[in-house]
């Protein structure tokens, strides 16, 4: 977060999209940056603005249905809102890569693994095609594919889910970029091979020192394998920490709220139901329509510690303690006589 | 497996076995054989939760379907109530259909877009002639929804307008609306957002409690499992390869394989240094399993037996059994 200086850094961004329902802002204000060999998680659930803010790294959001209305990104000290796309196009793929969650939808049916992987170093490294194709070779063994030398001439729908995955991987660290933006590398696999992957992505950022942005919902996953967390809730951050000070002291009650919904988090220390089986202490509500935002802190109605205050105006980062920020008036202090969410109360 | 004191199972398989035809090729038409379930015994006793773990392919989602008689079983005995349904023709299935549901994991495919959330839920009224004017299937339907934590002005709206946990509610209420006593949870938490999981969990839990009902509770995310369940069968490749007491077989699996599908699932806790049993390879085919313990190829402590010949499920203790040989 300081010191050296930053591979990447987002100043103020906002994107916004047209809906039926009007203009909304699907990324509101967002600041974030990550050093070289640094992991940071982005977590959130579905449209919290998560793989929105990753899309408009790679300047992937495209105009007319969405826009980035506000803000900067800079990689290398370059801003890449800025940037002229033949430019743009030389670091993406290259410098900046990216892992998409879907292994079987973001690869081409009908190109082999190997032409695919061609594809990117032909045009970034300059190789011809018997080097290029020995290079595939080569990132294919790296990420742990069997017969790898067989393997490239496969098209994707001969490889398993796990396979497509590492070929993906293989595909983006193939010009050993700087930048690696994983969005959900691992939902679609099971758990065995999802430990496979995840050691892979540790064993190559120690070999490239690639900063990694790891967007996922799993908060086991992120505990094993990032340095520093970011929590987002409808299009905002609202707490940033070292891994460890998320897990064991999270300050926003949206933070804790999501640490608790994980059976393993909790465990023995949940609300005890009428059957006297263990309870979650789970959020209530759902996450609010970004159409309808009406002012002042955006999870104050699921919040437990809500009050009159929170509608007020729109809440600041709280910076007051050291390495760690939060958008909170009441931020949790676990252990200090908190109470907490309540399990959902039986009905009927 | 029932031991003396030990209630009287709601539900018991035995060796039941789900096999589907493949056809390859072209020309020369080739016909193999798969068996996504192959000879698996269990029981589940009333009121209690049994879970079920394993990854993809490896049969649970088909075992939960064959219970249910929604694809038809190739061999083997299933007994719910002390009966046979294996053996019971359509008429019957039907009225004992009232008495088994399921609940399916994706809450986006599994209503039907053209029919109102009222229509959909009071649907499963009318096929089990249960309510006898639509005034008395409409109040149950009130009531459903109140059970489930919907609101009644929901009654007239279509799925589309619903989130993914309130649809997940909704399929929730109308596999609960013919009052039924056992019913199977194909994976019902997986599509949805963790903070939502939480609270269908709690929901599912509660419902249990003041129904009175029995789950099969098909998941891979073994933490959830493990919160949900009374006990947990352990699948690999169509068979069971152990089945024991929940905390049991969270905190101290058996197998191999147990042993390695805990270790990959990562905990929330960034303080753990983990311990990682790293399998080598895939789960491989099942059109064409290896020999002996389907297990062996991957298993860090094969032995030449393994090959050859596959363990049997034996009993450890009264809590636990295992399909391994290191325990024979």
């Amino acid at each position: 977060m300081t010191g050296g200086q930053a591979l990447l850094t987002i100043k103020d961004l906002s994107v916004e999209f047209a809906t039926e329902e009007g203009l909304i802002k699907a990324v509101d204000g967002v600041n974030f940056s990550i050093n070289k060999g640094e992991t940071l998680g982005l977590v959130g659930e579905s449209g919290s603005g998560k793989s929105v803010t990753a899309l408009s790294i790679m300047r992937l959001i495209k105009p007319p249905v969405g826009q980035i209305s506000r803000g900067e990104i800079f990689f290398d000290g370059e801003n890449l809102l800025a940037m002229r796309e033949d430019r743009l196009r030389k670091l993406r793929g290259n410098r900046i890569s990216m892992i998409f969650q879907e292994p079987m939808t973001s690869l081409n049916p009908v190109f082999t693994v190997g032409d695919q992987i061609m594809e990117a170093i032909q045009l970034h490294q300059g190789l011809n095609k018997k080097d290029a194709l020995d290079k595939s070779v080569e990132m294919l063994k790296l990420v742990g594919i069997p017969a790898p030398e067989e393997r490239v001439f496969n098209y994707p729908h001969q490889l398993s889910g796990g396979m497509r995955q590492r070929v993906m991987i293989a595909m983006a660290l193939s010009c050993k970029p700087d930048l690696l933006i994983a969005d959900e590398p691992t939902t679609a696999l099971d758990v065995t091979i999802q430990a496979q992957i995840m050691e892979l992505m540790k064993t190559l950022q120690n070999e490239l020192k690639m900063g990694i942005i790891l967007i996922t919902h799993d908060l086991g996953v992120v505990a094993e394998i990032c340095d520093r967390i970011l929590v987002m809730y409808a299009g905002q951050i609202v707490e940033e920490a070292s891994v460890v000070d998320i897990f064991s002291a999270p300050r926003h009650p949206y933070t804790l709220g999501l640490l608790n919904s994980v059976p393993a988090y909790n465990h023995g220390k949940e609300l005890i139901g009428p059957d006297g089986k263990a309870r979650l202490k789970t959020i209530p509500g759902m996450v609010p329509n970004l159409a309808e935002l009406t002012g002042g802190c955006r999870f104050f109605e699921r919040c437990f510690k809500g009050a009159s205050t929170c509608r007020e105006h729109e809440i600041t980062l709280n910076t007051s303690e050291p390495a760690r920020s939060f958008r909170c008036l009441y931020p949790v202090h676990i252990g200090r006589n908190e109470q907490g969410f309540q399990g959902e109360v039986s009905h009927g | 497996m029932a031991s003396a004191n030990s209630p009287v199972p709601l539900l018991e398989v035995r060796n039941l076995e789900q096999h589907f035809i493949q056809y390859r090729g072209l020309i020369s038409r080739q016909r193999s054989i798969v068996k996504a379930v192959d000879g698996v015994s269990f029981h589940i006793n009333g009121s209690e939760t049994l879970g079920l773990v394993g990854e993809s392919g490896c049969g649970k989602s088909t075992l939960g379907r064959s219970i249910l008689r929604l694809i038809e079983p190739s061999k083997g005995t299933i007994h719910f109530d002390g009966e046979d349904i294996t053996k019971i023709g359509d008429g019957r299935l039907r009225a004992l259909r009232q008495k088994m549901q399921i609940i399916f994991q994706d809450p986006f495919a599994s209503l039907n877009p053209r029919m109102s959330v009222g229509n959909i839920i009071e649907e499963a009224l009318i096929i089990h002639q249960l309510g006898a004017t639509k005034k008395e299937r409409e109040d149950r339907v009130v009531e459903l929804l109140g059970l489930v934590g919907l609101r009644k002005e929901s009654i007239a709206r279509y799925p589309h307008e619903f989130s993914g946990g309130q649809r997940q509610r909704i399929g929730i209420a109308r596999a609960l609306a013919v009052n039924p006593k056992f019913v199977v949870c194909d994976e019902p938490i997986s599509a949805l957002d963790v903070s939502i999981q939480a609270q269908i969990i709690n929901l599912m839990q509660d419902l249990q409690y003041s129904l009175g009902l029995t789950y099969l509770f098909i998941a891979h995310d073994l933490h959830v499992v493990r919160h949900i369940s009374s006990r947990i069968a352990v699948m690999y490749l169509g068979n069971i390869v152990e089945i024991g007491d929940a905390a049991t077989i969270y905190f101290a699996p058996k197998h191999p394989y147990s042993q390695a599908l805990l270790s990959a699932v990562p905990l929330p806790d960034p303080k753990r240094k983990s311990r990682r049993i790293l399998l080598r390879g895939e789960v491989p085919s099942p059109i064409n399993p290896p020999s002996g313990c389907k297990f062996h190829p991957r298993c860090p402590h094969v032995m030449p037996q393994c090959k050859i010949t596959a363990p049997p499920l034996v009993k450890l203790s009264n809590q636990q059994e295992a399909a391994c040989y290191l325990y024979t």
